[in-house]
């Protein structure tokens, strides 16, 4: 791998779904890149096709033209070297949270001593040591996307993809996971893409936010976070984080009207 | 136990009532002619038993095979779905009593042609149950199994027969009350063995009491089958709460 290289590269990339009678276009030449170790957020209005965005990058969909290159080879396919986490938990509800995390290991036909060591590892990493053996209905929203969380984690993937992971939860449980997610990135700098239609939340975790417009999505700005790190809850209220917030609602606030 | 009580309740009311109003055994016997007659021809009895479940555990049993099979063919390979399902819905749509003679002109007087009603009435439920189910895969552990690069044999292992169980045991829970019915049309049309058998028997002879007790038996024999796989169930997904079709439906979040 050369040095300085873009862990995720798009380039110019378009995304059009034909109906019936007609083309509708949802992604249009989007380009922006994201270094190794980097934690990028890609914000925009609900429905404007952000999760897309992360589908193609993951290799689940193709897109309609242009370049989507993920450690400088294009992308023609899922890759062992992502880990997902959904809007939803999405755990299987026959298997405790331990045997949840143990999954990704088993697909890949890892070793299993090594594999339960790490997922235990991983469960401590989230927080759920005392969980391990719960079942999903056992335990809290927070609780189960925490879960999945560690289980995007359980194959070491180089790459964390993140769609929504925090929209179905309160307020409250979210910026505690967002303050979790924040550690867990800085303990180990995964290269992150977290899509989210929260400005606070993207502004908190990210080092650079890729701003969509509504359907079709264009970039409207690519904003660089400069707050320092690490970060902790107090920069949620530090002037300089209202500063941001503000910018990127005004950006999109403007593109409304 | 409320339960238990109202069923004694009502054997005593039927009792009484029939001493009372001094109703023929002909026509309807009293709950103790019926236990009286069970007595006396209890080896009768354990045979015919023996026979009809026979028929009915093996006539289930082959559906729950054949059922599962073909669901996971429809679920599986989607281009046999449009060839498969209107084929299985028209099978079904014919009336196995109908046809219950044939099997007889084809497969004779024997165990066969019941096993092969039972089969037949079983299946359906089965099928129908087992791809739905097997179709209820959550699309982002589909996702999340594609990302991972996971075989057809993984997905459908780990996700897609997981997910299908509890969906699978209520079509089960159908199926078994019909296999019975199913072994039961077979007796009716032709044999010389079964409980169904022995109940044409009685109606011939108006030994009413000796039908009533086979009904009882058919009615025990359900209960026992039914039991049996609502425990295989508890035992096998014990994650799966069996819901309380009398409690309101529950939000899940």
């Amino acid at each position: 791998m050369i040095p300085d290289a873009a862990a995720i590269e798009v380039a110019d990339l378009r995304k059009a779904y034909a109906t019936e009678d007609q083309e509708i276009l949802t992604l249009d030449r989007l380009s922006f890149q994201i270094k190794p170790g980097e934690f990028v957020s890609v914000l925009g209005p609900s429905g404007c096709g952000k999760t897309t965005v992360l589908k193609i990058i993951a290799g689940l969909v193709p897109p309609t033209s242009g370049v989507v290159k993920v450690d400088g080879a294009p992308v023609v396919g899922p890759q062992r070297k992502i880990g997902l986490v959904f809007q939803v938990p999405a755990l299987m509800k026959w298997r405790t949270a331990l045997e949840n995390v143990l999954l990704p290991g088993e697909i890949l036909g890892l070793d299993r001593v090594v594999a339960r060591d790490r997922a235990r590892e991983l469960l401590d990493l989230v927080g759920l040591t005392d969980f391990a053996s719960r079942y999903p209905r056992e335990l809290s929203g927070g609780m189960q996307q925490r879960v999945g969380i560690a289980r995007a984690l359980a194959h070491d993937p180089a790459i964390l993809l993140l769609d929504e992971p925090f929209s179905a939860l309160d307020m409250m449980t979210r910026n505690q996971l967002n303050i979790e997610l924040l550690r867990i990135w800085s303990e180990r700098k995964k290269t992150s893409l977290l899509i989210t239609h929260s400005i606070p939340e993207a502004v908190f975790l990210s080092d650079r936010v890729v701003v969509l417009g509504p359907r079709p999505a264009r970039i409207l700005d690519v904003v660089p976070i400069s707050l320092p790190r690490p970060r902790d809850a107090r920069v949620r209220v530090s002037v300089a984080f209202m500063e941001i917030v503000d910018r990127i609602g005004r950006l999109i606030g403007l593109e409304y009207v | 136990m409320k339960l238990t009580l109202t069923m004694v309740a009502l054997v005593v009311l039927w009792e009484v009532l029939c001493d009372a109003l001094k109703i023929p055994s002909f026509l309807i016997p009293a709950p103790s002619q019926v236990a009286l007659r069970f007595y006396e021809k209890r080896a009768l009895y354990f045979t015919h038993t023996w026979v009809t479940l026979y028929e009915t555990t093996a006539g289930f049993l082959l559906a729950v095979v054949f059922g599962i099979v073909s669901a996971a063919v429809i679920v599986v390979i989607p281009k046999m779905r449009d060839i498969v399902m209107p084929l299985l819905l028209i099978a079904q749509l014919v009336p196995k009593v109908a046809i219950a003679p044939l099997l007889l002109i084809w497969f004779g007087y024997g165990l066969v042609p019941k096993i092969v009603v039972a089969f037949l009435v079983a299946f359906f439920p089965i099928v129908v149950n087992g791809a739905s189910g097997l179709a209820a895969v959550q699309p982002e552990l589909l996702d999340l199994g594609h990302s991972l690069q996971a075989s057809r044999w993984q997905i459908f292992w780990k996700f897609r027969i997981p997910t299908a169980l509890p969906e699978l045991f209520s079509g089960m829970k159908i199926a078994v009350t019909l296999a019975i019915i199913g072994a039961i049309i077979g007796e009716f049309v032709g044999g010389n063995r079964g409980l169904g058998y022995l109940i044409i028997v009685a109606n011939q002879e108006l030994d009413t009491a000796l039908a009533f007790s086979a009904i009882f038996l058919l009615s025990v024999m359900g209960i026992v089958l039914y039991g049996l796989i609502e425990i295989l169930e508890r035992v096998l997904i014990p994650w799966h709460l069996p819901s309380d079709p009398m409690a309101p439906m529950e939000t899940t979040t």
